[in-house]
């Protein structure tokens, strides 16, 4: 009896991905055509990750990644809409429909891009690394071994640290949390993409730390559509936007706006991209 | 069997891929399961406890002479009562937190405060429902008849031992039904705990899921049956132990 049933559920959910994956094929394009006649796109953005997504002082959120969303919203020709996201719920919202895409600060992983619809060219990359007091003076990742570290809940690197190194982190819900309690000394660093410990460093509120190891595992950031659109109209028209944002360089341009260190990927995709007629 | 087991939930998470019941069949993930089970007991536990030890002490401070003690309780009940528990937590373990001494690490920065944060969750979580206790106890106490308070001290009995001895078994078996419901709820809030990153059910849960977004709704899942078993446990405790104190013809 027991069996029947769960076969007969096992069948059901196979029919589902089926039937989702059959759906893909056909290209529909529901969502941006909801766009294109609301005339207005909804994307999820950080509010918690200066300087590509944050509030400025009058609440309005704004950062790198919103200028992204604008540029893509006036292309598309149809007014923007902001929604705050998390790390563990940016793919949740565009998959309920909350969000029509996201551009979120997102590791662009495998394990993702079964479930929402990555464009490619990425339009960033970061790595990991640490945010430590000077004092400790770390050489290495080695000498985080058993030690607790703040991270904050949803980033992959947590998993990938914990099970290479042995770190032991504490996960907050947000960011705000896990760097009062670096500052409240109940751990012995902070771990997160190396581009935003390099911004919040160079914004004089953390003199006495540093980032002392050497990144690992340089990672694309990805932006996402759903995932039945990602060969369709909204995904192929992604692909385009950021591509051209590589060759004219105004991804530099905004990563220079917003005070970013430069990376050097953002430098060799603009020369890789670099139009043939000069 | 066990290896059928795990053979299952592998095949299925190939054939369904929103259904991977990963802690099932890799180690890794089973034993985090198991120890935010464990965290989540030991909340539940020591919560349970202290929140009806304060309950019961701050129902008898409430009658107590010295107006200043009465002003006392009622100012902890408002506070504790009109206030999210969320809210609580944070300020529990980021505001107070500060003020506890720490003792130094080996590495000389490093200060580990004497009061953990899974400590801040069972204080912050049990004087919230302790809050909630007092009320429910107070109402049971002024369910027992005036004339048995008086009986009991024309006895010769003092205050205290009038509240220990007679008032308190008989208020205690009126509250109980209400108690019951309010330690369903403490329970379920301990999941709040998340949010000062102590590792229960609900933080490794979410790590899980993070970690393989395949996993989401079988960590979902996984969730609510743990809660129905774990309050299913308390609530026939609790049942048992109402039907073992009733008194024939007192109360219902």
């Amino acid at each position: 009896m027991l069996k029947k049933i769960v076969n007969t559920s096992v069948a059901t959910m196979v029919t589902l991905g089926v039937t989702a994956a059959s759906a893909q094929a056909a290209c529909t394009n529901d969502v941006w055509k909801k766009v294109m006649e609301r005339g207005k796109v909804i994307v999820g953005v950080k509010a918690d990750y200066k300087p590509w997504g944050y509030r400025d002082p009058s609440g309005k959120i704004v950062g790198m990644e919103i200028d992204i969303a604008q540029a893509m919203a006036d292309a598309m020709g149809v007014e923007l809409e902001t929604v705050a996201v998390q790390s563990s719920n940016r793919m949740q919202f565009l998959e309920q429909g909350k969000t029509d895409m996201f551009i979120a600060t997102m590791s662009d992983r495998a394990d993702r891009r079964k479930i929402v619809g990555i464009t490619s060219p990425a339009y960033y990359t970061s790595g990991t690394n640490i945010m430590a007091p000077k004092a400790l003076g770390f050489k290495a990742w080695e000498d985080l071994r058993g030690k607790p570290v703040c991270g904050k809940q949803g980033a992959f690197y947590n998993k990938v640290v914990t099970e290479r190194y042995g770190v032991n982190v504490v996960a907050f819900t947000g960011n705000a949390e896990a760097k009062q309690a670096l500052r409240d000394k109940k751990c012995v660093a902070w771990v997160y993409d190396d581009s935003s410990i390099g911004s919040d460093l160079a914004s004089g509120e953390y003199d006495a730390f540093e980032m002392p190891l050497s990144s690992e595992d340089d990672n694309p950031w990805g932006l996402a559509v759903p995932l039945a659109e990602r060969n369709c109209v909204f995904g192929n028209f992604m692909s385009g936007l950021i591509f051209n944002m590589h060759q004219d360089g105004s991804l530099i341009a905004l990563e220079k706006k917003w005070g970013i260190k430069a990376t050097d990927y953002l430098i060799k995709q603009n020369a890789q991209f670099a139009d043939w007629l000069k | 069997m066990l290896e059928a087991f795990m053979e299952f939930f592998r095949q299925l998470a190939e054939d369904a891929p929103r259904w991977n019941f990963i802690f099932f069949y890799e180690e890794r993930q089973w034993l985090r399961i198991v120890s935010g089970i464990k965290y989540t007991l030991l909340l539940s536990v020591a919560c349970v406890i202290f929140s009806v030890i304060i309950g019961v002490v701050g129902a008898w401070l409430q009658g107590a002479k010295s107006k200043f003690v009465r002003r006392s309780v009622q100012g902890y009940i408002q506070f504790f009562r009109n206030t999210p528990p969320f809210v609580q937590l944070l300020f529990f373990y980021f505001a107070l937190g500060q003020f506890t001494p720490t003792i130094l690490g080996d590495d000389g920065w490093t200060e580990y405060p004497i009061i953990s944060n899974i400590g801040w969750a069972i204080i912050s979580l049990s004087f919230f429902a302790g809050a909630f206790n007092v009320e429910i106890f107070r109402a049971g106490i002024e369910a027992v008849p005036e004339s048995t308070q008086e009986a009991a001290s024309s006895l010769g009995f003092s205050r205290l031992q009038t509240y220990k001895e007679v008032v308190l078994p008989l208020a205690f078996r009126v509250s109980l039904p209400a108690l019951n419901n309010n330690l369903v709820n403490l329970v379920k809030t301990t999941t709040q705990a998340i949010g000062i990153a102590v590792p229960e059910l609900l933080y490794e849960s979410v790590g899980i899921w993070n970690d393989y977004p395949s996993a989401q709704y079988p960590t979902m899942l996984l969730l609510f049956v743990t809660f129905i078993l774990l309050v299913g446990v308390l609530v026939y405790g609790m049942h048992r132990w109402e039907t073992a104190l009733k008194i024939p013809g007192y109360g219902s």
